[in-house]
């Protein structure tokens, strides 16, 4: 074991550039997996075949075609605000991905009220959506900037509650307390998986999947860039550069958000309790009283310091196994009608998380 | 206690970045503030008003009250400004400058503006002129402020949540037509 002191600067840059890493390295690799590869074999055809082996290298190609391309604003278009948008929505994804934790010391900010603070911060993108659809002075762009806005306020709602089990259950905001109560969980006075969310909070988890979904406006939610009406939605006026900093955008939050349903449903960076019974030097610290050693508002502090290095590893088969889902889903579907995707969320999701909320709410007072 | 990866050693270097950001973002909140009511186009209005609350989000961060500043951001940037843009791009949304949007109250307004910022900057500045933040400040734990709303502050509590719900009833009132 090695232990390094860092000033707070030195910290501050290194976790910049971890930020970078954790936002573009997952969203590079689910591109390329699964919506260029895996997409095309669901088609029955090959997919990208020629950069790189196999195609792997496609995704460097399209990068560089889009940095080749030129950055056009349109003659009537507000071009500040025009420009500024994709920024906005990136945002977005990088406050996101500050609440994740990766293991019991690799986090980037250990907020106390981490959940919330997610669900607070996913709202921006829609922001920069609204500044995108309106200074492109285009009418499919502002029509598909109104119609994201309409429909992310919406899901976001069952987001949120979807969330408040998990919330009840482990009786924190924080994320890491999330990840510990899920560590240490009991079914039925059984540990040896500890006790994940995903088991007790199923209805939660399909809730948060569903809203996950919409909120990234993937098909069957994508009325807001609907291409047979709206030619591509907010992005239409979009080329170059700006257009790729939306895709980024889009497809590095399905990650993340796949990241926050792993900590929140699937246990996050830890491992079922069992394997660390039988991998040597796994064995948390314990405090006074045998359980998992707290400090400094940390509750997985007295966890093995491997588990820095491992937990970006489970976390990123778990995001692997949850954005799977996604794009199966993305590509199997058919597109919602406007009114059916309101109806939806208001009247059929709202209701079954506040349900869940109550149910979760009694059995935890009767447990 | 071994640290794999990253230990931090935040003393005097804490407060001093305090410091500086909440100038920093104190003087983008009052840029902001000023630009939103001289600027001529709605819009713009909007998504300054919008950068005038994040500023308070980041200084509620600031001041260690995570709790209020995920409030503020997921009810006035999500919720609430969302909506204010949306209904001004679904009604009147001209990019470019519009010349009606001035008024000859502007300088009742101003005064109004300027004798609330006089009043409430020397209330304050009475009050709690000599607090100083501690240098060791530690964010404010969410359970703390759970304790104090269902304990201490209950009755204001359940007077706003009936106020809301009665909102929420008349909206729907409002809104059917049948």
């Amino acid at each position: 074991m090695f232990a390094v002191e860092l000033a707070y600067w030195q910290e501050t840059i290194l976790k910049l550039l971890f930020a970078f890493v954790a936002v573009l390295i997952p969203a590079g690799a689910t591109v390329n997996l699964y919506l260029f590869k895996m997409v095309s074999f669901m088609q029955s055809r090959l997919g990208p075949m020629e950069a790189g082996p196999y195609g792997s290298l496609q995704l460097v190609a399209e990068v560089g075609k889009w940095a080749q391309k030129e950055d056009i604003v349109p003659a009537r278009a507000d071009e500040f605000v025009y420009k500024a948008s994709p920024y906005v929505v990136l945002l977005s994804t990088f406050l996101l991905v500050l609440v994740v934790p990766f293991g019991p010391d690799a986090f980037f900010a250990n907020f106390g009220t981490g959940i919330f603070f997610a669900m607070a911060v996913s709202s921006v993108s829609v922001i920069g959506i609204l500044m995108a659809g309106w200074a492109s002075a285009s009418k499919y762009s502002l029509l598909g900037g109104l119609r994201a806005a309409g429909q992310l306020i919406a899901y976001e709602l069952p987001l949120v509650l979807a969330v408040v089990g998990v919330v009840i259950q482990a009786g924190s905001l924080n994320l890491q307390d999330i990840v510990m109560a899920q560590h240490n969980g009991e079914i039925f006075g059984w540990g040896a998986i500890g006790n994940p969310f995903i088991l007790t909070q199923f209805v939660g988890f399909m809730i948060f999947l569903i809203a996950v979904q919409a909120e990234l406006t993937q098909t069957p939610f994508d009325m807001p860039i609907a291409e047979s009406e709206l030619v591509s939605g907010y992005m239409t006026e979009y080329s170059g550069f700006r257009f790729l900093l939306f895709f980024i955008g889009e497809f590095a939050t399905a990650n993340i958000f796949a990241f926050l349903g792993a900590t929140l449903f699937l246990g996050g960076w830890s491992i079922p309790p069992f394997l660390m019974d039988i991998i040597p030097g796994l064995a948390p610290e314990l405090d006074a009283t045998g359980a998992v050693l707290s400090e400094g508002g940390n509750s997985a502090a007295g966890m093995s310091p491997w588990f820095n290095l491992i937990g970006p590893i489970v976390m990123l088969v778990k995001m692997l196994a949850l954005t799977f889902i996604v794009y199966w889903v993305r590509f199997t579907y058919p597109r919602f009608r406007e009114d059916q995707l309101q109806k939806f969320a208001w009247k059929v999701l709202i209701p079954i998380s506040l349900v869940n909320i109550a149910v979760t709410g009694v059995l935890k007072v009767v447990f | 206690m071994t640290y794999l990866v990253l230990q931090t050693q935040l003393t005097d270097t804490g407060e001093w970045i305090a410091n500086i950001f909440f100038y920093i973002i104190a003087a983008v909140a009052i840029v902001a503030a000023l630009r939103m009511v001289t600027t001529n186009n709605v819009v713009h209005a909007s998504l300054y008003l919008l950068v005038v609350l994040s500023a308070v989000a980041a200084t509620y961060v600031i001041l260690g009250a995570e709790f209020a500043a995920a409030t503020q951001i997921l009810v006035y940037l999500g919720a609430i400004m969302v909506l204010l843009l949306f209904g001004v791009m679904l009604t009147r949304a001209k990019i470019g400058a519009e010349t009606d949007l001035d008024h000859d109250q502007k300088w009742i307004g101003a005064l109004v503006a300027a004798s609330l910022g006089a009043v409430m900057g020397y209330s304050l500045w009475e009050g709690f002129g000599d607090v100083r933040m501690p240098a060791d400040q530690v964010p404010q734990r969410t359970e703390a402020v759970a304790d104090e709303i269902f304990s201490t502050y209950i009755v204001p509590f359940e007077a706003l949540s009936v106020l809301l719900l009665a909102a929420l009833i008349g909206a729907v009132v409002v809104a059917r037509r049948d």
